[in-house]
């Protein structure tokens, strides 16, 4: 049984979710019994949703009110946006990004993906897989989120039948597989009852895994710093000059969020785009200096040499230099209502840096059902795509394969600042539709 | 998961908060580096920030007194450490508020060395451009200030301690979150926000709210507060006080808030979770007299902080959506 958070835990980590699947599959009512049933839904909370159920005449209360916040939501009973919601257990606290399941939303569902450890998928027992469920599982293997966990929902509905479970599972996992994902767990819930959620079920016996809660406790964070060469976007150049007093008069470091792997004091690194090369002199905080940092903190750089360093530079190990380019080849997301077609110019939002670029061709679009590569000369909202770019000034682009943060970028629209495009540097689309 | 190993250089404080976990425990041959839940949220919220200031030309934090506020406050001097916080602070004053609030946050400015900006509900009050509520509290009143605030100081990026958690329509905005000339949230129309990419660009006239504090919890927050030893105006803590009950809300006496016929007055203990215009505000009962106790009763607690104490939310189904939309905070 889940227990409420303990206060006193120095090493708890979070976990970061993405809920998916079709619309209906019951995804507001797991997170809602996955919150409720580890008592993260407060007295008040469960009380509106109570008197809400009474008044639409339901027996019982609609748990998936607890997250449709929107009004336009709560009369279509549909979710339309990423709601994000928070919970905790003793052994871990998440953040869940919960994400519609209609067609015209999956750019939400790239959206709460994108940062996901894990994706949460939804499949109703007596539907099997879906379009959405493909499209959800393709989104799931372009992203490279780590582990997936498909909830085979509804099995009240099949009367707990194992033949049924077996059988929609190995029908997902086929998907799955041919998607070229490799972590991929199945269990077989109801929602609406609470089987094997947060407990296991007496009412499937023959299910001898962990619960969706306890899956989730005990999983592997994915991506081990010290395996991955350091990349450290530079947001700003910390120049205090005469405001800190004598002490940091002539105080010149580098601000950033390390994007991947760890440093230390005397490691050799190179500015990218630049080339120039120096050695780390120390690591800042506000809480004092560090003799290692890794990823994902935030710290101040400080170089030995007086090189030329400022925002939308990337200082990497000397160990492992990416080359630097003005030609991006990459899979996009369509994320805007206007469709793309033809080389259009765009702002392209690389870490900390931000360049002037031209979609130069388009070269593809994935058919989902299929999962294969298509020709097609435009692109339409949730539509993903093989591009070519080029640039006005080189970026040091990371294959997104090897490097979750080295190879994302944006596109954004340089008229009305409009968010374009989810992009993924390399071929990612073509090792995913390979069946 | 057990510590494996603390880095010797780390302060005391830093030492509780990024150790270093072994995942595996008898099966890895080296420690694992993971951050913990408040140090990730500390780096996140840093890395925010630094966003803002680095591609904004005139941001500004909302800066009240309270104590998401206080926290976010204290993020943005760790962000630029050894450097000042480099945009000024904003209150938006209802002239409802808790003498020592404003004596924190005139203390705390001063302590800092930032500028203070202030938008004053009175002073729309005083010459008509705004009227009182029949229910004379001004939570409500603060939308019209804010937003000429912004504008008479062309403030282009206003940081809010807002938290996801606290509501249902805060639990869909952004980090970055858009807004139109006039001020106004779509939340239909909402730019995804993918990695962290967060994008800031807008048109002239339109202003971006951020929310470094969003993936936080009231948990969190308290927690922080605790680990870093950050200070907060006293009625966060238990203390005895003159209140009354209304609507469910225990009230305090005070030049703004008196009790009505049939409304007795009682010297209780209680302690404030969220601090507002006082009209308004609930107190709950509590001995919570440390940032301990406080953490220990937030983590027990079984109503939310909203819930608990503003009488403002409790309107409707959608009353922060609402608000929001008109440009709220």
């Amino acid at each position: 049984m889940a227990t409420l958070p303990t206060t006193t835990s120095p090493t708890r980590t979070l976990l970061r979710l993405a809920t998916a699947g079709s619309v209906d599959d019951g995804k507001s009512t797991l997170v809602g019994r996955l919150l409720y049933d580890s008592k993260s839904v407060l007295a008040d909370q469960f009380d509106a949703v109570e008197r809400v159920s009474r008044d639409r005449g339901l027996a019982s209360a609609d748990l998936a009110l607890l997250t449709d916040g929107l009004r336009s939501e709560r009369e279509q009973g549909i979710t339309i946006d990423v709601a994000y919601r928070y919970f905790a257990t003793a052994e871990r606290s998440f953040i869940l990004a919960d994400c519609p399941g209609h067609v015209q939303y999956t750019r939400n569902t790239v959206t709460g993906a994108s940062t996901a450890d894990v994706i949460v998928l939804l499949v109703d027992a007596r539907k099997g897989v879906q379009e959405q469920t493909r499209r959800h599982l393709a989104v799931a293997s372009l992203l490279r989120v780590p582990h997936v966990v498909v909830v085979v929902n509804k099995i009240d509905l099949v009367d707990f039948d194992e033949a049924t479970y077996d059988r929609v599972a190995s029908e997902v996992l086929g998907v799955a597989t041919s998607l070229g994902l490799t972590d991929v767990t199945t269990i077989p819930v109801s929602a609406l009852d609470g089987d094997n959620v947060v407990e296991a079920s007496a009412r499937t016996p023959w299910y001898e895994g962990p619960s969706v809660l306890t899956f989730l406790e005990t999983l592997a964070p994915a991506g081990e710093p010290h395996s991955e060469p350091l990349r450290f976007p530079v947001q700003l150049v910390i120049r205090p000059q005469a405001a800190a007093g004598d002490e940091h008069r002539d105080y010149r470091g580098y601000a950033g969020q390390i994007a991947s792997g760890l440093v230390r004091p005397g490691d050799p690194v190179t500015v990218l785009p630049s080339g120039r090369t120096s050695t780390v002199a120390g690591i800042d905080t506000a809480d004092g200096e560090l003799d290692v940092a890794f990823a994902p903190q935030s710290v101040t750089l400080r170089l030995a040499d007086d090189v030329d360093v400022s925002r939308g530079d990337l200082i990497v190990t000397s160990r492992s230099v990416p080359a630097v380019t003005q030609d991006v080849e990459g899979t996009i997301a369509w994320l805007a209502d206007h469709r793309l077609a033809g080389r259009t110019k765009v702002l392209l939002k690389h870490g900390t840096r931000t360049v002037q670029a031209m979609v130069t061709e388009i070269k593809g679009r994935l058919d989902l059902d299929a999962a294969r590569l298509e020709p097609a000369d435009s692109l339409e909202l949730n539509d993903i795509g093989h591009v070519t770019l080029r640039l006005a000034s080189p970026i040091a682009a990371e294959e997104y394969l090897h490097a979750r943060a080295g190879g994302s970028f944006l596109l954004v629209d340089g008229q009305d600042g409009t968010t374009l495009a989810a992009g993924m540097v390399g071929d990612a689309l073509l090792a995913t539709a390979t069946v | 998961m057990r510590p494996a190993h603390v880095s010797e250089t780390l302060t005391p404080n830093e030492k509780e908060r990024m150790t270093v976990v072994d995942d595996a425990p008898g099966t890895a041959e080296r420690p694992t580096y993971r951050l913990d839940q408040l140090a990730w949220l500390e780096s996140e919220a840093i890395h925010i920030i630094r966003e803002v200031a680095a591609e904004f030309e005139r941001p500004v934090l909302l800066f009240s007194g309270g104590k998401d506020s206080v926290v976010m406050l204290h993020l943005a001097t760790k962000a630029f450490w050894p450097a000042p916080v480099p945009f000024p602070v904003m209150h938006v004053d209802t002239g409802h508020n808790f003498p020592e609030v404003l004596a924190f946050r005139d203390a705390t400015v001063e302590r800092l060395g930032l500028r203070l900006v202030v938008a004053s509900v009175q002073d729309y009050l005083d010459d008509g451009r705004l009227r009182e509520r029949s229910d004379g509290t001004r939570n409500q009143l603060q939308t019209q200030p804010l937003l000429d605030g912004i504008t008479d100081h062309k403030f282009d990026a206003v940081f809010g301690g807002g938290r996801r958690d606290e509501e249902k329509a805060r639990a869909k905005e952004r980090v970055f979150s858009l807004r139109d000339e006039f001020g106004q949230w779509d939340p239909r129309n909402q730019r995804p926000e993918l990695w962290n990419l967060y994008n800031g660009r807008h048109r002239p006239g339109e202003h971006v709210r951020v929310f470094p504090l969003s993936n936080w919890t009231e948990l969190d927050v308290w927690q922080y507060i605790a680990a870093e030893g950050i200070e907060l105006p006293p009625l966060y803590y238990a203390h005895e006080r003159d209140v009354f009950e209304r609507d469910g809300m225990l009230v305090a006496v005070t030049e703004v808030s008196q009790p009505r016929p049939g409304e007795s007055v009682e010297r209780r203990l209680v302690r404030y979770r969220t601090v507002g215009d006082m009209s308004c505000t609930g107190a709950v009962e509590s001995d919570a007299a440390t940032v301990e106790d406080v953490v220990v009763e937030v983590a027990a607690t079984r109503l939310t902080e909203r819930g608990a104490t503003r009488a403002d939310d409790r309107a409707s189904e959608a009353a922060m959506e609402d608000r929001k939309k008109e440009g709220y905070f």
